[in-house]
């Protein structure tokens, strides 16, 4: 068995770059964002000009400034895929559509433009279903071009047909089956824009075979025609005015933060209203990073494994506002029992989504930076004329509760490394302006809970979808729209089996990401779920990477032209995470062989009220004496 | 729970139906009648929904729909200020002995005979839920052979129309 020591890390990185040729990624200049603000297509005029539909799909999206797209061809997409050979737009040959929906995901949420994804008719669209389904409940925005079948042989069951708009019509924003080439280039405007604008979301258009064949006039831009889409961007004065008075008034209030913050790039203003009121914030799963971790206002994550501060704070709090939050099962615990006192302001730019799990006293649409910006000059307003809130009780109890129930964690009994220890030294080794990318299960909540982000954009998970194998791809997606930031992937051993094929398209196309499996050798929360609900009964959750060592990481990692390092006791964490930050030419796997009996704590069972978290194995935070 | 009528205007596309009474499905909310039709403006199909829910779950199916982007406008029509009709045809087992009692009842509910044949009667009659109900509580006693009835359709009374404003107006 392969156990690298450092001096075989070189050697091993030196054979990683024999098979990989690093990219200068010379057309990918993009900045990183502070914020994920839509970029604003590239409006080109283009004067009519003679193609086929393939052309008038290319040209619509190199006029969209489109620089990467993600996908495989297949028969009925292959006429898009001539044109394309010669584009300015990049085209990234991955190994399984689902790697280019989670790419174009992973692209999208690191950059805040349009992620684009291509497949072929049938079987390459429903491999689609997923990122698609996972990009919905995340309100990501992308754009997924699919091939289909050519017009006269819909609906006939012809060979690789798919009725793919039907499918996703419950998991996208909107999607469209283009019927003549002269629509393509108004569809593509309306699919971008859509995707991008209001409450982000994916937008599928499917183009049958014969359309693309077809020859059409290409001319730019295209003139949008959705009458009935409308997103409300500015708020309501007399409702902002509302909820100032109200945040001016309340003894106990708290900001719940959403991951709609992030995507209107209003972090910068979050902190300074957090800052003017000094009311205590919660970011929850998707909002990670739009509130320094660092910050004394910020009592961490709440819901089912939040910190027990942030848990107490919504659920005792006489005012709630939230901010592009939607009051998720995972946040709420059992509904009717969720923040019994609290008075709610609820800001989304989604009105379904006010009202919707919990009432809304004061209900706000808007885009987070236009409702923030107006809460600031209103609650100045407010503080003007001397109203401003008496938090010192409020942060007294706070103060109290982040002291008496940090995060932490207990060693391993049984002298295996552990995997909170793992992943937090990932995040101070890496540092915040690194990117993080989680799978599903216990690691993602420990990501959650032990790195420290400090800015916008530096966290990536599937938080609605909890789509186990985002990670590999989705790394992948955002290292191409940021290729001067580190990414690591942190996923699991039962994650990484699911995606990993794509670390082949990461070495061939030279992008080095790096992934740390947390190795549990089991399907982890899925066993803390039986260690804790079913008697300890382990069915099926034990997938033999650790008593078999099938598959060995290391191994599989070089087969797909990677750097395979593993770390298996806590003194070599911080020489191998460093050893894998020194390869910056190559991906990189680290199996982190660790225990299989670590548990995430806090914990809200499924179901329950946030008045029973538990704080550890059979500790429950005393809450009701304390108000 | 009590019915609403829904007034949904909608981008005459291809595909929108679809899109509107799966969304009812699929979050789980009752689709009591659904009628659906052109409008005087080609580009604009309306559909007239009865749902039956309480307000809160109602609100919900409003914002809802009026997320698809297909959907233009949605108004709730009120009972008291709005006409409700539905069309029903019924096959009545009518033979030489009932005929004239049958067709007492049809010229009582202002319906009328469509068909005749030796042993039956077609009516058709449109009018409100409750007048159809009373009208077939009428003609069940010869004998209901077969019977079909459409969605509700609905429109508001006065003279202000629904189908004016702009987003309608661009389509």
């Amino acid at each position: 068995m392969t156990r690298p020591t450092p001096e075989t890390l070189a050697h091993s990185a030196r054979r990683a770059r024999t098979v990989t040729e690093p990219t200068g990624d010379a057309d990918h200049t993009s900045a990183p964002r502070s914020g994920a603000v839509p970029a604003a297509p590239a409006v080109r005029q283009s004067a009519p000009a003679q193609v086929s539909g393939a052309g008038s799909l290319v040209r619509s999206l190199e006029a969209l400034g489109v620089d990467v797209v993600f996908g495989i061809p297949g028969g009925a997409i292959l006429p898009a895929y001539d044109p394309l050979y010669d584009s300015t737009v990049r085209h990234i040959l991955v190994r399984h559509e689902q790697g280019a929906g989670h790419a174009a995901t992973g692209y999208a949420q690191a950059t805040g433009r349009v992620g684009v994804c291509i497949a072929t008719s049938g079987p390459g669209a429903t491999n689609l279903v997923t990122p698609i389904a996972d990009a919905y409940m995340d309100s990501v925005p992308m754009v997924a071009i699919t091939g289909q079948v050519a017009r006269p042989l819909i609906g006939t069951d012809a060979f690789q047909e798919a009725d793919i708009q039907g499918i996703t019509l419950p998991i996208t924003k909107h999607n469209f089956l283009v019927q003549t080439p002269e629509e393509i280039p108004r569809m593509l405007a309306e699919a971008f824009h859509l995707a991008s604008t209001g409450r982000p979301g994916p937008v599928l258009v499917d183009i049958p075979k014969d359309v693309l064949q077809a020859p059409t006039t290409f001319s730019w831009p295209p003139t949008l025609d959705l009458p009935g889409y409308r997103p409300t961007l500015h708020p309501h004065g007399k409702q902002i005015r509302e909820a100032a008075r109200l945040m001016a008034a309340a003894r106990r209030p708290i900001l719940y933060v959403g991951g709609g913050v992030l995507k209107a790039g209003a972090t910068e203003g979050l902190r300074r209203l957090a800052e003017l009121t000094g009311i205590p914030v919660v970011t929850t799963l998707m909002a990670l990073g739009a509130f320094p971790d660092s910050h004394r206002q910020h009592l961490g994550m709440p819901g089912m494994h939040g910190t027990v501060a942030a848990v107490y704070g919504l659920q005792k709090a006489d005012l709630i506002v939230a901010l592009g939050a939607r009051f998720d099962d995972r946040v709420t615990g059992k509904l009717d029992s969720f923040a019994p006192d609290a008075t709610v302001v609820h800001a989304d730019i989604d009105p379904a989504e006010i009202g919707k799990n919990r009432h809304a006293d004061v209900p706000i649409v808007g885009d987070a930076r236009h409702v923030i910006d107006e809460l600031l000059t209103a609650v100045a307003t407010e503080q003007k004329t001397g109203h401003r809130a008496d938090l010192t009780d409020w942060w007294t109890q706070l103060d109290d509760l982040r002291e008496r129930y940090p995060l932490g964690y207990e060693e391993p009994s049984d002298g295996t490394l552990s995997p909170q220890y793992v992943i937090k030294r990932l995040g101070e080794i890496a540092g915040p302006d690194a990117i993080y990318v989680a799978g599903v299960g216990q690691h993602q909540m420990w990501a959650s809970q032990f790195i420290s982000y400090e800015k916008p954009g530096t966290w990536l998970n599937s938080g609605g979808l909890g789509t186990m194998g985002y990670a590999v791809p989705a790394a992948m997606g955002a290292k191409v729209g940021r290729p001067d930031a580190v990414v690591w992937a942190v996923d699991g051993d039962g994650c990484f089996q699911m995606t990993n094929q794509e670390l082949a398209t990461c070495a061939l196309e030279g992008i080095p990401v790096k992934i740390a499996v947390i190795n549990n050798g089991n399907l982890g929360m899925v066993r803390q779920w039986q260690t804790l609900f079913y008697g300890e009964r382990y069915s099926n959750t034990e997938l033999g990477t650790h008593k078999h060592r099938i598959p060995d990481f290391v191994k599989l990692a070089e087969a797909l032209g990677c750097v395979g390092l593993r770390c298996e006791n806590a003194d070599d964490v911080d020489k191998t995470i460093e050893a894998a930050m020194a390869i910056n030419d190559a991906p990189v796997v680290v199996d982190f062989v660790v225990g299989k009996d670590a548990m995430v704590w806090p914990m809200v069972a499924a179901g329950t009220s946030n008045d029973e978290i538990m704080f550890a194995r059979g500790v429950r935070p005393a809450f009701d004496d304390e108000v | 729970m009590t019915m609403h009528t829904l007034s949904v205007l909608v981008e005459n596309k291809p595909g929108v139906l679809a899109r509107v009474s799966g969304l009812f499905s699929r979050r789980g909310f009752n689709i009591d009648s659904l009628a659906v039709g052109e409008t005087e403006n080609p580009d604009v199909s309306r559909i007239t929904i009865v749902v039956n829910a309480e307000s809160s779950p109602l609100e919900q199916v409003t914002k809802q729909l009026n997320k698809l982007v297909n959907v233009l406008k949605i108004v709730e029509l009120d009972p008291q200020v709005s006409v409700a009709r539905e069309l029903l045809l019924v096959k009545v087992r009518a033979d030489r002995n009932a005929r004239g009692q049958v067709l007492e009842t049809v010229s009582l509910f202002r319906a009328r005979v469509v068909d005749v044949a030796p042993d039956t009667l077609t009516i058709e009659a449109t009018g409100t839920p409750d007048k159809l109900d009373a009208m077939l509580r009428d003609l069940e006693p010869f004998g209901i052979k077969e019977m079909v009835q459409s969605g509700t359709v609905a429109i508001g009374r006065g003279s202000r129309s629904i189908t004016a404003g702009p987003a309608l107006r661009a389509a």
